[in-house]
């Protein structure tokens, strides 16, 4: 990179996983709970049509439905749609068809997955049953997929309580996303500069305010900054907090101080840890400056620099 | 223009060009410009807008509250009256529009935008899916508006090449649009999902929209030919994929009896079909005939930033009539899987 080029974006993998917890209501559980005993459950509304995958409410009249009834494990593809191309966590990692499917005995369709050989092999209308999971633990994975199938015809939905032991009550919705983040152009010069143990912000062209982290525009303004500043390295304390608490994972003492810090040049304060002073020394116009540790990326704590305390007048607007 | 209380008009649009990729530019740095553009339109300031209402999805770019940050390219200091909605900027410009309604505002900034290259927007899009039934099967966006074509192809409503000269027409559209992601003769390609090949999927990629609204005469001081919205409804389906007709949009057909679209013909149509076999979905909903101009713009199939797109929809048709184009236009948004939700509006320009 010669030095007139501007410099890289950063970016860096971001992994979001989130496991939810979410809890059933007496309908959904007793489908779910069905689907682990092999039992395919459905609802009927008041007009008598009945509803696979089941719903508490009826769609049209928002009524509460509550009566289950068996559906069959067979049932007849309404439309489908052929995958080449498996993406992650889908139910088959081989090509299969994504289908909906109406069993017998329902007047809705389930969208599923169906295993066959290739699209050659499914059209509308054909028969299929489900392949159950070896390991059923009351999801709608229970069903691992479905199969071509040539025998009988399943009857007329039939009555059922949804009564089983030990009813599965909620389900835990595991998701994983994966991103790779780019924090932007200023963001990026934000992040190389303490790499070099520099702050810089970034300056509005409009009201002069320094911005520091700069995230590329002025809230006031609303027009971008562009002008890089170095601000710093020492700063004057402008508000702070005595912690008591002690973070999980986090290798510090309590009580200890956490503190707005506005960095010389800077037009906002940043916050920071203050250390090298017993916590209930620290007060409003302490001077400070940073503290890095080998191979920190930010300083790791903000340390008396032991100058006299800044006036008020000269932080006041910054707080 | 008796249906509501208050005329209000769309007096100006702005857009990005939509991109593939934008890793140099954070959200509000891929915003800013956009805000400028739309407001030097009108020479309104930031500090004038009366109301400020943005669409985005946090699940795009996987921060939470990424919005947040979009409001520092607003002018977001000292406080503004402001909103989002996690849906398409189109819904955000309708509760911009029922703020102007209610006579709290007499201006408003609607801006939207969709950073969709950080992730893997098929993949991202199966959380918004029913979690007990659906998204553990993780069926992405292409395979459920497959379903939906093999649907209308079964009802015999179209075809793969009645299918293939949608997105041809489209992108053909597209080449007198500078924002366009996809613009020309694009291949039809292999299946992505059979019946869809890549033709009849919308491009990938990042952009910003932005729009003001104004009402009465303020409107008129600010542009020449206003595009007023004289009918301006949303409805939803059953989240249930099952449920549906997927061949039909009964919840776009409703939305469009309430916006009027049925009382005149229309000369232009700007619909969000992502995939070509929605359009055909929306033209038999929308009763559009062959008379109908539709997706001059190219569309969504040229270029789709989620959660602009609908907004585009109604700034494209806006700025049809901004330039006398078009005298009576039908706009189109959609949210969710197959057509799920649907908002529609009527565009009207004074005629001469
Ligand atoms: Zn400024």
């Amino acid at each position: 990179m010669t030095a007139a080029s501007p410099p890289q974006v950063l970016r860096a993998p971001l992994v979001v996983e989130f496991p939810f917890t979410r809890s059933l209501g007496p309908v959904q559980s007793a489908f779910l709970t069905g689907l682990r005993e092999g039992v395919v459950l459905g609802v009927r509304t008041a007009d008598r049509k009945v509803m696979v995958p089941p719903v508490e409410y009826d769609p049209v009249t928002a009524e509460e439905i509550r009566e289950l009834v068996e559906v069959a494990a067979t049932g007849t593809v309404t439309t489908w749609a052929w995958n080449d191309r498996p993406r992650p966590h889908q139910p088959l990692d081989t090509p299969f068809a994504w289908v909906l499917v109406k069993l017998d005995g329902a007047d809705t369709a389930l969208l599923h997955v169906l295993d066959a050989p290739g699209p050659e092999a499914v059209h509308t209308g054909m028969r299929v049953r489900v392949r159950w999971a070896a390991e059923r633990t009351g999801a709608i994975t229970d069903i691992a997929c479905f199969e071509p199938y040539e025998g009988p015809a399943g009857g007329e939905a039939a009555p059922h309580d949804g009564d089983f032991a030990g009813a599965v009550t909620g389900i835990v919705a595991q998701a994983r996303l994966d991103y790779v983040y780019s924090p932007g152009r200023a963001q990026t010069a934000y992040i190389n500069a303490l790499s070099e143990q520099k702050t810089v912000g970034e300056r509005c062209p409009s009201c002069q305010k320094v911005y520091v982290p700069p995230r590329g525009a002025c809230p006031t303004c609303g027009v971008a900054t562009t002008d890089q500043v170095e601000v710093g390295p020492a700063g004057t304390v402008t508000t702070y907090c005595i912690v008591n608490i002690k973070a999980r994972n986090l290798d510090i003492e309590v009580p200890y101080v956490y503190a707005h810090i506005a960095l010389d040049g800077a037009g906002l304060a940043l916050h920071g840890r203050i250390g090298g002073i017993p916590y209930d020394q620290v007060r409003m116009g302490l001077r400070v400056e940073p503290v890095w540790t080998e191979g920190g990326r930010y300083p790791d704590h903000y340390r008396p620099t032991g100058e006299p305390d800044a006036d008020y007048d000269a932080y006041k607007e910054l707080i | 223009m008796a249906r509501y209380a208050r005329e209000v008009a769309v007096v100006a649009f702005a857009q990005s060009d939509h991109l593939r990729r934008t890793d140099e530019l954070s959200e509000v740095e891929m915003v800013m410009p956009v805000l400028h553009q739309v407001l030097a339109a009108t020479g309104l300031k930031a500090g004038e807008i009366g109301f400020t209402c943005s669409g985005s999805s946090d699940y795009l770019a996987g921060r939470a509250f990424s919005f947040t940050m979009t409001l520092d390219g607003v002018g977001a200091w000292p406080p503004i009256s402001e909103s989002h909605v996690e849906m398409d900027g189109a819904w955000a410009l309708y509760e911009a529009w029922v703020k102007i309604q209610t006579g709290e505002a007499d201006t408003a900034l609607v801006y939207s935008y969709g950073k969709s290259s950080p992730g893997s927007v098929r993949d991202v899009l199966t959380r918004q899916l029913d979690p007990y039934y659906v998204a553990p099967l993780w069926p992405d966006s292409v395979a459920l508006a497959a379903l939906q074509a093999q649907a209308l192809i079964d009802a015999g409503e179209t075809d793969e090449p009645a299918l293939a000269a949608i997105g041809a027409r489209s992108r053909a559209a597209a080449e007198t649009n500078p924002h366009a992601q996809l613009s020309g003769s694009v291949p039809q390609g292999d299946y992505q999902v059979r019946p869809l090949r890549t033709g009849d999927c919308p491009p990938i990629g990042d952009g910003v929209a932005a729009v003001i609204l104004a009402a009465g005469d303020l409107a008129r001081q600010l542009c020449e030919r206003p595009a007023w919205i004289t009918g301006i409804d949303h409805r939803i389906e059953a989240h249930s994929l099952g449920l549906r007709d997927l061949t039909d949009s009964p919840s776009t057909r409703i939305a469009a009896e309430h916006a009027g679209v049925f009382e005149a013909p229309v000369d232009t149509a700007e619909l969000h079909a992502p995939f070509s076999s929605q359009e055909v979905v929306l033209r038999k909903a929308l009763g559009l005939g062959d008379g109908v101009s539709v997706n001059p713009s190219g569309g969504a199939l040229a270029a789709n930033p989620v959660m602009a797109a609908g907004l585009i929809r109604i700034g494209e048709a806006a700025a049809r009539i901004h330039r006398g184009e078009s005298d009576r236009a039908v706009a189109h948004a959609t949210s969710g899987p197959c057509l799920q939700q649907n908002l529609v509006a009527v565009l009207e320009g004074d005629r001469a």
